[in-house]
């Protein structure tokens, strides 16, 4: 007997409407095995209750204001399973691309919703490989990131791709420099430049990407390497290759 | 039928361009062909009159010869074969003139002076007839651009109208389905609520699509759909939309095209409301002065939602549409300052006064 047949499934509803809300208790509370621990209006909310609740499951609009539902999804891993409840169906392809468990659509009927919850205890304390990597697969092509969501224990910050500076590769994390402050987030540098529109960000060199309208000057250093003087002073490492791909773009823009 | 022959003052205008021409001729008939003033006028006179329609001819012979699809060769062996036919019937009959005025006194031998001048005018009329061959070909290439002109004019007209009528018969899906989830949650909670929503979303989809068929509607219509589009929208979004309403100053009977303002509020809430957590005001104002009015849609926004959307679809749709009924007379500005995104309407109250 494992922990989960004693205890309560418990499970978090995310949604920016009250009704919306209140249509997934009344499903959820006629299964006496669940128990909701939270409802979050927003994505914020929701990535604070992950953390202190950490649910079994996650019910989880995809239109919410400033964090949709991919994006809490980037934030909080796949750890949980997800099920997604929108009124939209276009969604419903990213949705399985990031592993969510099950896609409901609003209005939601009791037998659909009957069978994404046991797709969902199927699923649970299944392990699943970590989230940017599959955030940035299932991103249509020459479709760009507009901004990055970071998480820093419980706090959300949103960087606008147009304030970030540069991004440094440490380990398994990327440095995201924006307006004077570093925020370190759970992403390889290659995944992070494979979401970021190629002709705004260069990757200068094994471990940097740089924001090509921060780069003030490009100064000799060395033998075969150079230096990226940004607007603010800061000086960043350029490999023989990033120089070829920064006059490749300084080309495109002569 | 001739171009040149209707309306009538082209015609009159072609028998002006003819004046000067039988000035010249005249002139040369009567100094270098030593004819005298009276002799030269008597005879050239009648008998341009006469070649002046005989040249109007020239338009048939253009039409059967197309200059784009007709060769070099066989565009000037017809009008050039033409010209010499027509040029020497027209001397034939000079010289039967001549022969007559002869016959009285005051033109004694006039046939005889004027035998030397027969090949003067001859070439005359065979350069007259070209003269007129060209022009008419310039006539036929304007008119044919004109039409082609109107042509595609025309189809854009239809082709625009077609992708209105399908806009504005559009209801948008999402807006559906979030309003009868709504209702499904309100069943069990607020029965009565739920049924006051099943009616709010009956009617407007109702006047949706009573609406899509008329060509302009009075304010007070278009206000009672946005009334019940807000309600509904109300009833989703719960406090977090706000309503204010400042249109006392306007006259509810002004018309206007049906679901003009409609996708203008639906945009405020969609991309500005929605994107707020804490929610934010959609707010409806308008002014009138100098037989104009002024619509206003103001809602918060949320600077940090991406991109704005000045350039939407929407928008430009409404534009378009608003261009369409008023034209040059209308007006639509869209600003996005301090959180606040607005778009004015302005147009005459009576669009018919001022359209020109």
């Amino acid at each position: 007997m494992t922990k989960q047949d004693e205890k309560k499934i418990t499970a978090l509803i995310v949604d920016d409407e009250d009704l919306a809300r209140l249509v997934l208790r009344e499903l959820i509370e006629t299964h006496p095995e669940l128990e909701v621990v939270a409802e979050c209006a927003n994505g914020f909310e929701a990535v604070k209750a992950v953390t202190g609740h950490k649910p079994d499951l996650i019910f989880l609009d995809v239109q919410m204001p400033k964090l949709s539902g991919f994006d809490v999804l980037e934030l909080i891993g796949t750890e949980t399973p997800v099920i997604f409840v929108t009124a939209y169906d276009q969604y419903a392809m990213r949705a399985f691309e990031v592993h969510a468990v099950d896609y409901l659509l609003k209005p939601i009927g009791r037998e659909r919703f009957e069978a994404a919850l046991e797709r969902a205890k199927s699923r649970l304390g299944e392990k699943l490989p970590p989230p940017p990597e599959l955030a940035a697969a299932a991103r249509a092509p020459k479709q760009f990131l507009e901004r990055i969501v970071v998480r820093d224990g419980t706090r959300v910050t949103l960087i606008p791709v147009g304030k970030l500076d540069y991004a440094e590769a440490q380990d398994d994390y990327v440095a995201l420099a924006s307006e004077g402050k570093k925020h370190l987030k759970q992403q390889t540098i290659a995944s992070l430049e494979a979401c970021l529109d190629p002709d705004r960000f260069v990757r200068v060199h094994r471990s940097y990407l740089v924001n090509f309208e921060r780069v003030a000057r490009i100064e000799p250093y060395g033998k075969d390497s150079r230096l990226a003087i940004l607007g603010d002073g800061t000086r960043l490492p350029v490999s023989k290759a990033g120089f070829a791909r920064l006059k490749i773009l300084l080309d495109q823009r002569a | 039928m001739h171009p040149l022959l209707t309306p009538i003052n082209r015609f009159g205008l072609y028998l002006l361009a003819w004046v000067p021409l039988a000035g010249i001729l005249i002139y040369l008939m009567a100094v270098p062909g030593r004819l005298g003033w009276l002799d030269a006028t008597v005879l050239i006179l009648p008998l341009c009159i006469i070649y002046q329609f005989v040249c109007l001819s020239a338009w048939y012979s253009c039409k059967a010869a197309p200059i784009q699809k007709s060769t070099g060769q066989r565009l000037w062996l017809t009008h050039v074969l033409a010209a010499a036919i027509l040029s020497f019937l027209w001397i034939l009959l000079a010289k039967l003139l001549a022969y007559g005025l002869s016959q009285l006194p005051a033109f004694q031998e006039l046939d005889r002076r004027f035998a030397s001048q027969l090949s003067v005018l001859f070439g005359a009329g065979f350069l007259l007839y070209l003269l007129s061959v060209a022009s008419h070909y310039v006539i036929l290439t304007i008119e044919d651009s004109n039409k082609a002109e109107a042509r595609v004019q025309e189809t854009s007209i239809l082709a625009r109208d077609a992708e209105l009528k399908a806009l504005k018969a559009q209801v948008n899906p999402h807006f559906l389905f979030n309003s009868l989830n709504s209702i499904s949650a309100l069943t069990s909670v607020d029965a009565r609520r739920a049924r006051e929503m099943c009616i709010l979303l009956a009617e407007f989809l109702r006047m949706t699509l009573g609406l899509g068929e008329k060509a302009s509607v009075p304010l007070s219509e278009e206000l009672s759909l946005l009334h019940r589009y807000l309600a509904i929208e109300r009833v989703r979004f719960g406090a977090r939309l706000h309503i204010e309403e400042d249109l006392q100053e306007v006259s509810k009977s002004i018309q206007l095209p049906p679901l003009l303002l409609q996708p203008l509020v639906e945009n405020a809430v969609t991309h500005g409301i929605a994107n707020l957590t804490d929610g934010g005001t959609v707010r409806l104002s308008g002014q009138s002065y100098n037989g104009r009015v002024l619509l206003a849609i103001e809602n918060s926004f949320d600077p940090e939602s991406g991109p704005l959307r000045k350039g939407g679809l929407g928008l430009k749709n409404v534009r378009e549409r608003l261009e369409a009924r008023f034209g040059k007379a209308a007006n639509m500005r869209v600003s996005a300052e301090a959180g606040k995104f607005r778009v004015e309407l302005s147009f005459p109250v009576d669009p018919d006064e001022v359209k020109s």
